[in-house]
């Protein structure tokens, strides 16, 4: 029978055939779990009267959010969760490794076929490693690492083909971007996004992490981007699997199917303060900023940096009055950049360069706005009060168009610089 | 009991901002309910009072610190005409009731307000809006009082059996 990817994940977990609106009670493949919403899950494992996690080589552990530590609760958070690792036998990544989504895609801890769960909405990320993976709160957490298994509605899914080529200085976050807008916050609640086409096989694997990670901002469950020969080149060179095919059915009910061209494509923001509004960058250049952020789980890679510092080319600096925090996203990014010399530039033209973490994007820790001031931010989210005061804005948008930003102060389409 | 009235898309940044993240008390985060987007909830809401909002309520981060702000509140239904998944899940499971009804648009900010779960239904100003229940898999969590009490009975669990 014709299934969607998402499908024939849970049916094959199951073993059996299960269809979109069927609950099951599955088992997980990992679990991730970092310094802000880990302590909650493992108090409520506690509560729940959990003794040993079902299995703590599926688990996965990092500090990512409040890196290092900002305040002492933090601390004492960090204190608490190394605890709980030692004690129950989990590898933990500490402080050390980068960010959670970034970090278990590096190390090879998703992989087709997979159903991961981690308490942090940006779960979908691994998607593009071609997993079923979803972010849940620190309950359900606690009921994961406790039993190993836990409920899932089968989502029905979206099947967005994407065709044609980018053009100069466009691509991933563009395109995520452009879904945003015309799905709109809330547009698949409750569905999966599966990514097929020309332009994702195209898309490096930076690129599908990007897609796979704002999936959720439409509302979606899962973003899934089907598995093809580099899939499965990145996730092998990480861990021994043996490739299988994992795709949609031509035929399978999917919801809706929409089709993109991105050849035509222009950079795209998201203005405040949600991330589907959407527009053209051409339509709001000229915007003055106080500060671009080119990091986070969505823009922090190598790739990204390597992007942002094309269009930085041999500028001596950034414009005067704006501060630029570059974080990579995990120590490996973080080395290949410097060895490349991306961080040496950014350093020279007057960035911050940052240990891997967060940064700004939640707001949590440092780099926080001031009312009034205006942020440009290849991360995620743009909510009031996100990077700071309620009375800030935040803009979304590329690395290249915010490194273009960067140089003259002012939302700048990247392709004129 | 009046109501507390929001629009679409209350993401959770909203509900509960990222700097109050290392709290994990519901009274101490309630303190800090709707800072800096409404910053008379924390202080004007009372126990047994209802969040009624527009769609896409929860939207954003999977924090269960959204949900447990709200009860740390006195907080215990909330009615949206949709909610964002991840918040949905997560109030089911800490014992915050989310009710799905079409037709919030007519209920004001301060509206006197009450609940008839068993009915289906709330009662705003004398006239009575359908509330959807939860699905039926989810049921069994809030007859149980929330995902930690159910879980507290349970030794192990089937995977795979269909609801």
């Amino acid at each position: 029978m014709a299934a969607t990817i998402a499908e024939k994940i849970f049916s094959m977990k199951c073993g059996r055939s299960v269809r979109a609106g069927d609950v099951v009670m599955a088992p997980v493949d990992a679990a991730m779990i970092h310094d802000i919403t880990g302590p909650l899950a493992v108090r409520v494992f506690r509560e729940m009267g959990g003794e040993r996690v079902y299995d703590p080589e599926r688990i996965i552990m990092l500090f990512d959010h409040q890196v290092p530590a900002d305040s002492i609760p933090a601390a004492e958070n960090h204190v608490f969760m190394r605890q709980f690792a030692e004690e129950q036998g989990i590898h933990n990544y500490d402080l050390l490794e980068g960010v959670c989504h970034q970090v278990v895609m590096e190390k090879g801890r998703a992989a087709p076929g997979e159903i991961i769960v981690g308490t942090d909405s940006h779960t979908c990320t691994y998607g593009a490693a071609g997993a079923f993976a979803t972010g849940i709160g620190s309950t359900d957490m606690g009921f994961a690492l406790k039993f190993g298994a836990l409920y899932f509605r089968v989502p029905e899914s979206i099947l967005v083909e994407v065709e044609g080529a980018f053009g100069r200085r466009v691509g991933a976050k563009d395109l995520i971007l452009s879904l945003a807008g015309d799905i709109g916050a809330d547009g698949a609640t409750y569905m999966a996004l599966e990514f097929t086409g020309r332009a994702m096989r195209e898309m490096s694997m930076a690129g599908r992490m990007t897609c796979a990670n704002m999936a959720i901002e439409m509302g979606a469950k899962a973003g899934i981007v089907q598995p093809d020969a580099a899939t499965w080149d990145y996730v092998t060179a990480r861990r021994a699997i043996e490739p299988f095919d994992l795709a949609g059915d031509a035929d399978a009910g999917y919801r809706e199917r929409r089709r993109y061209d991105v050849t035509d494509l222009s950079p795209q923001v998201a203005v405040p303060h949600n991330v589907d509004n959407v527009v053209n960058v051409t339509d709001v250049a000229g915007t003055k900023v106080d500060q671009v952020f080119i990091g986070s789980c969505t823009n922090g890679r190598y790739e990204d940096l390597a992007e942002a510092a094309e269009v930085l080319g041999n500028a001596d600096a950034f414009a005067d009055g704006v501060r630029v925090i570059v974080i990579p996203a995990s120590r490996t990014e973080y080395l290949k950049s410097l060895r490349a010399g991306l961080i040496e530039r950014f350093v020279e033209a007057g960035a911050l360069v940052e240990a891997p973490c967060c940064g700004p994007c939640m707001g949590g820790a440092f780099g926080l706005l001031a009312p009034g001031e205006v942020s440009l931010s290849t991360s995620n989210r743009n909510f009031r009060g996100r990077q700071g005061s309620a009375q800030a804005s935040v803009y979304l948008s590329s690395p290249a168009t915010a490194a273009a930003s960067a140089l003259y102060g002012e939302i700048t389409d990247p392709r004129e610089v | 009991m009046r109501v507390w009235k929001f629009g679409d898309d209350i993401d959770t940044d909203a509900i509960i901002p990222g700097r109050f993240l290392t709290i994990y008390d519901p009274a101490e985060l309630a303190k800090h309910a709707f800072e800096g987007t409404r910053d008379e909830f924390a202080k004007g809401a009372r126990e047994g009072d209802v969040v009624v909002a527009g769609s896409n309520f929860g939207c954003g981060s999977s924090r269960e610190h959204a949900p447990l702000a709200l009860l740390g509140a006195g907080i215990h239904v909330v009615v949206a005409k949709s909610f964002a998944r991840i918040f949905y899940r997560n109030a089911v499971n800490t014992g915050l009731l989310p009710l799905v009804c079409p037709e919030t648009d007519s209920i004001r900010d301060g509206d006197a307000v009450s609940v008839d779960i068993a009915a289906g239904f709330i009662e705003v100003n004398g006239r009575r809006f359908a509330v959807e229940p939860v699905p039926g898999f989810l049921k069994k969590i809030v007859d149980a009082g929330g995902l930690v009490t159910y879980a507290k009975n349970l030794d192990r669990v089937e995977t795979c059996n269909t609801e």
